[in-house]
């Protein structure tokens, strides 16, 4: 019998410790067909997050190391620095990226670093039990937002991909989404793209992935994907941000 | 013949690293060490090799963590405040067992200070400074010439024990200039980093973590490095001693103060009064064994550092009573003097600290 669909061969056989309904799940697999069909699995290297995907590692047959909580964009400066030859990662939550890790993620786009970041943005801190992320949407509920979020109090949903797209060291920004077949086939030529811009050695590059968290959500996987589509894409709207790689 | 130049000990720091094979360098501005950022940018340039002057010191002590996960000789360095700001990387790469340099030239602080020389980081370079229980190897040199000599032997240190090395100096020996004799370093043979992100090419993914969730497993990891760091105290120790034979009373300092301790020896020896100086060359692992072994012979002991008295808590416990521990020390930028040490030990001996030579407990 031929065999038409299979796990990618970068990554391991270990069952995923996320919650039902939950996004990282798809777009680790996503990373992992495109790793395969680059042929790069032998000389890839990724830096996971502090946060719920910290021990992606475990899901990957690629070299990885942790980094403190933000400090993942540094962390793949040093790594990139020492093998230019290689291809290096970083996957990176809301928290990590857009929070304490701010100053990094800018900087690094801005050094045009030639790294891929994978920032994986579900407006909520998951591993810590759902409190308030830069990008809560106004009036969304968290745990530290309990009356919803206040742009007075606490400001606004930041748009982290169109602030790296105004740096010239970036060279391909794009959001997409994996709540929904048609969006999480979108979300894969987008990764695909990004890793390739990385290939042909041309600067930073970025994919942003608007993601399901149902258990911090408050919703079913379903009422969280639907939320996305319904909710979500008004703040933060899905497509190619900056492309420069055709220049 | 080795060449002989004419250097500032931070020049002296990055000539030494690159002697010893380092090309990469993360480092962020900040003063009395910024002639050792400048240096690296040059010469990493002339060799082909990565400076990075990056958006804080968060960013460069992780671009070190990197760039050693990655296999590589990595440095930066920086001057007190920065070093705070590095501890969070720091505390990483320690629990990740992962080998690079560190260059603290110290200021007085607490808080921005000045950019005075200083010893007041002592306690956060030895004792921890960042969160959990590790150790940095830490070296204090006295010279520009052991500025260079050690930070060769740092990078040699930090890929033997899998450990980063501190080097500990301060604003004073950083900016002065001595002669210094650039050796060549002799490469040591050291296993081949296997652990290192090389891409997993032939060979199953190398993981470099310090989040260890099985129950049990942190706890094993910690007992791991703990007897390495034993091991360190075992085999790494090294001081200086000077006039210590015979000796009545002992000065313990190091480096900028232990050469200022030296010219009081000479002075108070010349008064005859018998008194002898240990340099701990190591801080951590500290020269505690010649501390103790001494104190059963002395009347009393001086400690003498730049800070309020950190490293005088060592001597102390080194000592554990066998004699009194007396401390000077200046802070906030103030260098000691050879007189204002020779003063102490005239004001000791004037409030009888004559004591008898003998006290055989042990």
């Amino acid at each position: 019998m031929k065999k038409i669909f299979g796990r990618p061969k970068s990554m391991t056989d270990k069952p995923f410790h996320y919650c039902p309904g939950c996004g990282h799940g798809i777009v680790h697999r996503l990373i992992g067909e495109v790793i395969d069909e680059l042929g790069i699995q032998d000389r890839t290297i990724g830096v996971p997050p502090v946060g719920c995907a910290v021990i992606m590692y475990h899901y990957f047959n690629i070299d990885m190391t942790e980094a403190p909580h933000g400090r993942t964009p540094a962390v793949a400066t040093g790594i990139k620095r020492v093998h230019p030859d290689k291809v290096v990662f970083t996957y990176q939550g809301d928290g990590d990226l857009a929070a304490i890790g701010t100053g990094e993620i800018i900087h690094a786009a801005n050094r045009g670093e030639r790294i891929t970041t994978i920032f994986v943005n579900n407006t909520v801190y998951g591993m810590t039990g759902g409190q308030m992320a830069p990008t809560t949407l106004l009036s969304q509920k968290t745990t530290t937002t309990p009356l919803g979020r206040d742009a007075r109090l606490i400001g606004y949903p930041i748009k982290i991909s169109e602030m790296l797209a105004i740096t010239d060291g970036s060279i391909y920004i794009e959001r997409v989404a994996v709540n929904k077949p048609a969006n999480i086939i979108k979300a894969k030529k987008a990764i695909k793209k990004a890793f390739q811009v990385q290939l042909e050695d041309m600067g930073f590059s970025m994919v942003e992935v608007l993601s399901q968290c149902p258990v911090n959500l408050g919703m079913t996987p379903q009422k969280a994907a639907e939320w996305i589509d319904n909710t979500l894409i008004k703040t933060y709207p899905l497509g190619v941000i900056k492309d420069k790689s055709g220049e | 013949m080795a060449e002989k130049v004419l250097m500032c000990g931070n020049g002296a720091v990055g000539e030494g690293a690159i002697q010893a094979g380092c090309r990469h360098y993360f480092g962020y501005p900040i003063t009395p060490q910024n002639e050792l950022t400048a240096y690296m940018a040059e010469r990493l340039g002339e060799l082909g090799g990565v400076f990075i002057q990056s958006e804080s010191e968060l960013a460069a002590i992780n671009m070190v963590f990197g760039a050693s996960a990655a296999g590589a000789r990595a440095m930066t360095s920086s001057s007190s405040p920065g070093i705070s700001l590095k501890q969070e990387g720091i505390s990483y790469i320690a629990g990740a067992e992962l080998p690079c340099v560190i260059v603290n030239v110290m200021r007085a602080g607490p808080g921005l200070g000045d950019i005075t020389p200083s010893q007041a980081d002592y306690f956060q370079a030895v004792k921890g400074g960042g969160h959990g229980d590790y150790r940095l190897i830490t070296i204090g040199p006295a010279s520009v010439q052991e500025l260079y000599d050690w930070t060769a032997r740092a990078f040699y240190l930090a890929d033997k024990y899998r450990n980063p090395v501190m080097i500990l100096g301060d604003g004073f020996l950083g900016q002065m200039m001595e002669p210094l004799e650039i050796r060549k370093i002799k490469e040591l043979k050291l296993p081949p980093k296997t652990w290192a992100l090389t891409g997993a090419k032939d060979r199953s993914a190398n993981v470099i973590r310090t989040l260890m969730l099985k129950v049990g497993e942190l706890e094993a990891h910690n007992k791991k490095i703990q007897n390495k760091y034993k091991r360190i105290e075992k085999e790494l120790v090294e001081y200086e001693t000077v006039l210590t034979d015979g000796a009545d009373i002992i000065l313990v300092a190091y480096g900028m103060c232990a050469r200022i301790c030296k010219e009081s020896v000479f002075l108070l020896r010349k008064e005859g009064i018998k008194a002898g100086l240990i340099r701990p060359i190591t801080l951590w692992p500290y020269p505690s064994a010649i501390i103790r072994k001494i104190s059963n012979h002395v009347r009393y002991i001086l400690t003498v550092e730049m800070s309020a008295g950190q490293m005088v808590e060592d001597v102390k416990l080194a000592v554990l009573g066998r004699c009194p521990v007396h401390f000077y020390g200046r802070m906030g930028g103030g260098v000691p003097t050879s007189e204002e040490i020779v003063n102490r030990i005239k004001e000791l001996e004037a409030k009888g600290q004559k004591g008898t030579k003998k006290r055989e407990y042990r």
